[in-house]
C-alpha cells in the first residue's frame, strides 16, 4: 500500500533511513520503495512510501522523530478540479468505511509555504461536499482525521530550483508523531549535562537507527553523561555504558547529579552497568561475543573533546618506559592517558562491534568529515563483518559536518575476518588525510580561513555536491 | 555493579592467564527492583557463564541459584531467581580481585574501575 509520508523539514538526510529502520523494526519484510510526487525535488517534505500494512505505517509515524504524519492518499491534483476527479476515482470500498454515520471526523487544512485566512480554510473544506461524509464532526478527538494539504511553488531565496510545485493532497491520517517526546527530553532541563551531550532529537534518531526496543541490550562505549542511552531506554531497551573519564561516569557532579540521575529524572530504568574502562585495552572475557543488540555512540572527534587511551604521552611515544607506581600511592592513582586518534578509536570501535554485536545487530555512530567542494568521494571506515546501510550528514559549520553511519553486522566474527579487518584499517589510515590521522581535525576546524588554493586536492567530499537548503543546516 | 556485567569482566593485565572470573569482595550490597523481562533474560541466559554467576551471587549474599541452569529455561520460578541474581543485586562498594595476580579493581558508587596502571598494559 502506498502512503503519503510528510516529514518535518529538517535533517533531510536522516528522514528516509529512519523510516526504513523503523519499518524493519515493526516487521516490514519487503524492501521499502519510495516515490516522489510529480515535480517535487528529493528535498521535499512529501514522499510516497510503500509499506505492507496500515499498522506498520501507524507504528512508524508514532515512534519517528522526523515523520510528521502518514496518510492514506484519497486524491491529489494541481487544482481543486483535478483533486475532485482524483478523489472521486478513489474506490468507494476504501472510502466508505471511514465515512459511516456512527463515526466522528475532522478535516484540517494545512498549507506549506503560505498562510490561509480562517475563511479561506473554511471555503476549501466546504468545497469537499462531494465526499459523502455521514458522520459527525468532532474537532477535539475524532475517530478519523482528514487532511487537506495545499502548497504553492516554494520560492527559495538562494536561487535554487523549488522543491515543491503547486499541489494539493487530500488524505486520511493513518499515523502521526508523538509531539511531546522532544519537549520532555530536551537537554535544557536535563539534570546532568556535559559539553558533548547529544541533543534529544539526535539521540532519538540514533536510537531509531539502532532499532532499540524492549528486550534488547544497547551499549555505548563513550557514554559520557548517558544522553544517547537515555533515548534507547525510553524506547524500552536495557542499556549499558562505559567511559574512560572516571569523573563523568562515577562521580558526576554529586549524588543527585550524575548519569544515574539522568535516568531517574524521566522514570527510566537505570543502565545495567556503567564502567570505567579503556576501549583500547578492553576487559572483556575471551569467550564473550554477540551480546549486544546495538552499539550506539558518538566517538570523540578531537574537536571539542579528544579521545584518550591508556598510557601517558611520553610512554606512548617511547620516551619513557612504563613506570611502576609505588605501593603506597597505588590506590587512588589515576593512570595517565594519552592521545587516541580518531582513526584508531574507530578501528577499536569496529573491532568491538564485530565481536560483541549479535548477527544483524546495528552499529550506529557519528564520524566527522571536512566539508569541501572538490568533488572527490568520502571514504568511511569499513569492516568485513559490516554492511553500511545508511549515511546521513548533519552540517555543523561551514567547515565540517558529521555523518551518522549505520552498519549492520552480516558476518560472524572470526580470526580470519579480524586479519582482513586489520589490513582494511591500515589501508584506511594510509588514505585518510595526514592531519585527520593525527587527530588534528581540531586544528582544521579552528584554523583561520585560507583561500581554497591552499586546500589539498586529495580532500574528500561527497560525489555530487547537493544544493544545500536552509533545512539542512538545522 | 550488577552480576550481568561482572560476568563479562576479566583482568586484562599483560601476562595474566587466569583472568576470569574476578572474585567479588563485597563491602556494600544493595537490592534494587528491576522490571522482569523474560525475553531479555532468555537472551542473556545463553551468554552467561553459569558458575561465575553462582559464585558471584554467593559473594553478594544470594544463595538460591541452582548449580546448573535447567534445561527447561522457560520455567518461571527459575527465571525469577535468575533475574534477581543477574539484575537486582547491586555492588555499591567493594572490589573485584584477579585470582591470579591479586590485583584489585575497585568498585565505587556502583562503577567498577577497570583502568590499568601504566606498567600493567
Amino acid at each position: 500500500m502506498w502512503f503519503l509520508c510528510v516529514f518535518y523539514h529538517r535533517l533531510l538526510d536522516f528522514r528516509k533511513p529512519e523510516v526504513e529502520a523503523l519499518a524493519e523494526l515493526f516487521g516490514e519484510d519487503e524492501s521499502i520503495q519510495w516515490r516522489l510526487p510529480e515535480h517535487h525535488h528529493n528535498d521535499t517534505p512529501f514522499h510516497f512510501v510503500h509499506l505492507s500494512s496500515e499498522e506498520i505505517a501507524q507504528n512508524i509515524a508514532k515512534r519517528s522523530i522526523l515523520v510528521k504524519g502518514m496518510y492514506e492518499l484519497w486524491g491529489e491534483g494541481t487544482c481543486y478540479e483535478e483533486l475532485k476527479d482524483s478523489i472521486q476515482s478513489f474506490p468507494d470500498s476504501r472510502k466508505l468505511p471511514f465515512l459511516t454515520s456512527d463515526s466522528t471526523f475532522r478535516i484540517s487544512v494545512e498549507t506549506f509555504g503560505k498562510a490561509l485566512t480562517f475563511d479561506e480554510q473554511k471555503e476549501r473544506i466546504h468545497s469537499l461536499t462531494y465526499i459523502p461524509f455521514e458522520g459527525k464532526v468532532n474537532l477535539k478527538n475524532p475517530d478519523h482525521n482528514f487532511f487537506l494539504m495545499e502548497m504553492d511553488e516554494s520560492e527559495e531565496s538562494n536561487g535554487l530550483p523549488p522543491i515543491v510545485q503547486r499541489r494539493i493532497f487530500f488524505g486520511r491520517e493513518v499515523g502521526f508523531a508523538d509531539r511531546k517526546l522532544l519537549p520532555t527530553f530536551q537537554l535544557k532541563s536535563r539534570t546532568y549535562l556535559g559539553p558533548t551531550a547529544m541533543d534529544a532529537e539526535m539521540a532519538f534518531l540514533m536510537a531509531n537507527q539502532a532499532k532499540a526496543s524492549s528486550g534488547k541490550l544497547v551499549y555505548d562505549p563513550f557514554v559520557g553523561t548517558g544522553s544517547i542511552l537515555v533515548s534507547a531506554a525510553r524506547f524500552g531497551a536495557m542499556t549499558m555504558g562505559a567511559d574512560i573519564d572516571i569523573r563523568v561516569v562515577r562521580d558526576g557532579r554529586g549524588p543527585d547529579c550524575n548519569v544515574w540521575s539522568n535516568f531517574k529524572q524521566y522514570g527510566l530504568p537505570a543502565p545495567v552497568a556503567l564502567l570505567r574502562m579503556d576501549n583500547n585495552v578492553p576487559p572483556w572475557r575471551s569467550g564473550l561475543k554477540e551480546i549486544f543488540d546495538a552499539i550506539i555512540c558518538d566517538p570523540p572527534y578531537g574537536v571539542r573533546a579528544g579521545g584518550r587511551k591508556s598510557g601517558g604521552r611520553k610512554i606512548l611515544r617511547g620516551t619513557v618506559d612504563p613506570y611502576t607506581v609505588p605501593e603506597d600511592k597505588r590506590t587512588g592513582h589515576i593512570p595517565s592517558t594519552g592521545a587516541y586518534s580518531l582513526v584508531e578509536c574507530v578501528h577499536d570501535l569496529l573491532h568491538l562491534a564485530a565481536r560483541m554485536l549479535v548477527m544483524k545487530g546495528r552499529l550506529v555512530f557519528f564520524f566527522p568529515v571536512l566539508r569541501d567542494e572538490s568533488g572527490s568521494e568520502v571514504k568511511f571506515p569499513e569492516h568485513p563483518c559490516f554492511k553500511l546501510v545508511a549515511v546521513s550528514e548533519q552540517i555543523l559549520s561551514s567547515r565540517y559536518s558529521r555523518v551518522l553511519l549505520t552498519m549492520v553486522k552480516v558476518e560472524p566474527y572470526s580470526e580470519e575476518i579480524e586479519e582482513a579487518a586489520r589490513l582494511m584499517h591500515l589501508e584506511f589510515r594510509e588514505n585518510h588525510l595526514k592531519w585527520l590521522e593525527e587527530g588534528n581535525i581540531h586544528s582544521s576546524v579552528f584554523k583561520p580561513s585560507t583561500d581554497s588554493s591552499q586546500i589539498q586536492t586529495e580532500s574528500k567530499t561527497f560525489k555530487d555536491p547537493k544544493p544545500k537548503y536552509r533545512g539542512k543546516y538545522v | 555493579m550488577r552480576l550481568i556485567v561482572h560476568n563479562m569482566l576479566t583482568c586484562n593485565i599483560k601476562g595474566v592467564i587466569n583472568k576470569f572470573p574476578l572474585r567479588i569482595e563485597a563491602e556494600k550490597v544493595i537490592k534494587k527492583e528491576v522490571d522482569f523481562n523474560p525475553d531479555f533474560l532468555r537472551h542473556m541466559l545463553a551468554k552467561i557463564e553459569w558458575k561465575a554467576l553462582v559464585d558471584g551471587a554467593r559473594s553478594m549474599g544470594y544463595t538460591e541459584l541452582p548449580d546448573h541452569a535447567p534445561a527447561l529455561e522457560s520455567d518461571e520460578p527459575f527465571l525469577r531467581k535468575f533475574h534477581h541474581a543477574l539484575l537486582e543485586l547491586n555492588l555499591e562498594e567493594g572490589s573485584l580481585v584477579c585470582q591470579e595476580s591479586g590485583r584489585k579493581f575497585p568498585v565505587e558508587k556502583r562503577v567498577p574501575n577497570m583502568l590499568l596502571h601504566e606498567d600493567e598494559v
